[in-house]
């Protein structure tokens, strides 16, 4: 007997030799249980990232066995640690150089809100350059909630549309941004 | 051996009135001169023969709100690593016309030091080769360790008042 734990399958219709269900729901499993995460850690949250990608807390139980140090082939972007307003622009270019579909994890107080770094050069939260989908809070965060942090995007990529990343809201939050131009396409 | 009381000798002899206020801080010997004499003194100092001050550790500033007409002050730390003895030079400056010449010429070391201080404080360095920010974004619009200027981010706007029971 194997002790490797299969994703339970999509609802759908099952008969003697078939099984239907939406491509979405496929597709959303896929992408959900193959997120390669892209760490960018400046500071001691990127600590507690190396040890959730060690073999203690195991960051690749969670399908992100491939932590990517290339913005190209990566899905999740993982922002750890205070973000200086002179880092503000790297920090944009490279959520940039993201393929879509791409989802932003705010890890930490000073990612999420410039945490007691309130001051002249940081920024205060990485949702003032580019949009974050999900936000751990602590100082740092232990390996488990950065954990959690990861699941809550792959609830967010199971569950979502394959037209989403065409959508009009979806133009609007990067036209926010000034991340799309209002007219190209 | 060279001492402060050495030191206090060899400049005060040179200078005379041109160097003030003798004063010892943590041990290191300091002094204050006029911007118009800071080129001449830390030339003596690094081409002395005896004292060889070859090293310029730091410049940085200082700002005094209430200290009217020498508000901003340019400090130097020279190290003779010789002699084992460390000195500190202050220069104060009016806010209005902060200029103070730019070490470059005596100390290669000094350019991004000096560029900094003017990020911070916006003590002007004539003869500077490329006096702009180094530190800071270069799109901001004021000196931040000056202290009429706020720590905190000015764009935060959840930081208010009420929140804090002030």
């Amino acid at each position: 007997m194997t002790s490797v734990k299969m994703t339970d399958a999509p609802p759908g219709y099952e008969g003697p030799g078939f099984f239907a269900t939406s491509l979405d729901k496929l597709i959303g499993i896929a992408r959900s249980n193959s997120l390669w995460p892209l760490p960018f850690a400046t500071s001691c949250c990127g600590i507690e990232f190396m040890a959730t990608m060690g073999s203690h807390y195991d960051i690749s139980r969670f399908g992100a066995e491939r932590p990517s140090f290339s913005p190209r082939q990566s899905d999740v972007l993982l922002v750890m640690g205070t973000i200086a307003k002179k880092m503000a622009p790297v920090v944009k270019q490279v959520y940039l150089q993201m393929a879509e579909p791409r989802w932003v994890v705010a890890v930490g107080a000073c990612a999420s809100s410039g945490g007691i770094f309130d001051t002249y050069s940081v920024l205060q939260g990485i949702d003032r350059v580019i949009p974050v989908d999900v936000y751990v809070p602590g100082c740092p965060p232990r390996p488990e909630q950065i954990l959690d942090g990861l699941m809550q995007v792959q609830e967010l990529a199971k569950g979502e549309s394959l037209r989403r990343r065409e959508s009009e809201e979806y133009r609007a939050l990067l036209e926010s941004y000034n991340i799309l131009e209002k007219n190209d396409r | 051996m060279i001492d402060n009381q050495r030191l206090v000798e060899e400049i005060g002899g040179h200078f005379g009135e041109k160097v003030r206020q003798f004063g010892e801080n943590s041990g290191i010997l300091t002094f204050s001169i006029a911007p118009g004499d800071l080129t001449e003194v830390v030339a003596f100092l690094k081409e002395h023969p005896v004292l060889k001050f070859n090293f310029l550790t730091d410049i940085t500033g200082i700002h005094f709100p209430d200290n009217e007409g020498a508000e901003l002050c340019s400090v130097y730390m020279m190290h003779s690593w010789e002699n084992r003895i460390r000195v500190r030079i202050k220069v104060f400056l009016p806010k209005e016309n902060p200029v103070v010449p730019s070490l470059t010429p005596l100390f290669n070391a000094a350019n991004w030091m000096e560029r900094e201080t003017f990020d911070f404080f916006g003590i002007l360095f004539s003869g500077h080769p490329n006096l702009k920010r180094i530190l800071n974004m270069e799109d901001m619009d004021y000196h931040p360790m000056r202290k009429e200027y706020a720590l905190e981010d000015p764009t935060r706007r959840d930081k208010i008042d009420d929140l804090f029971g002030r």
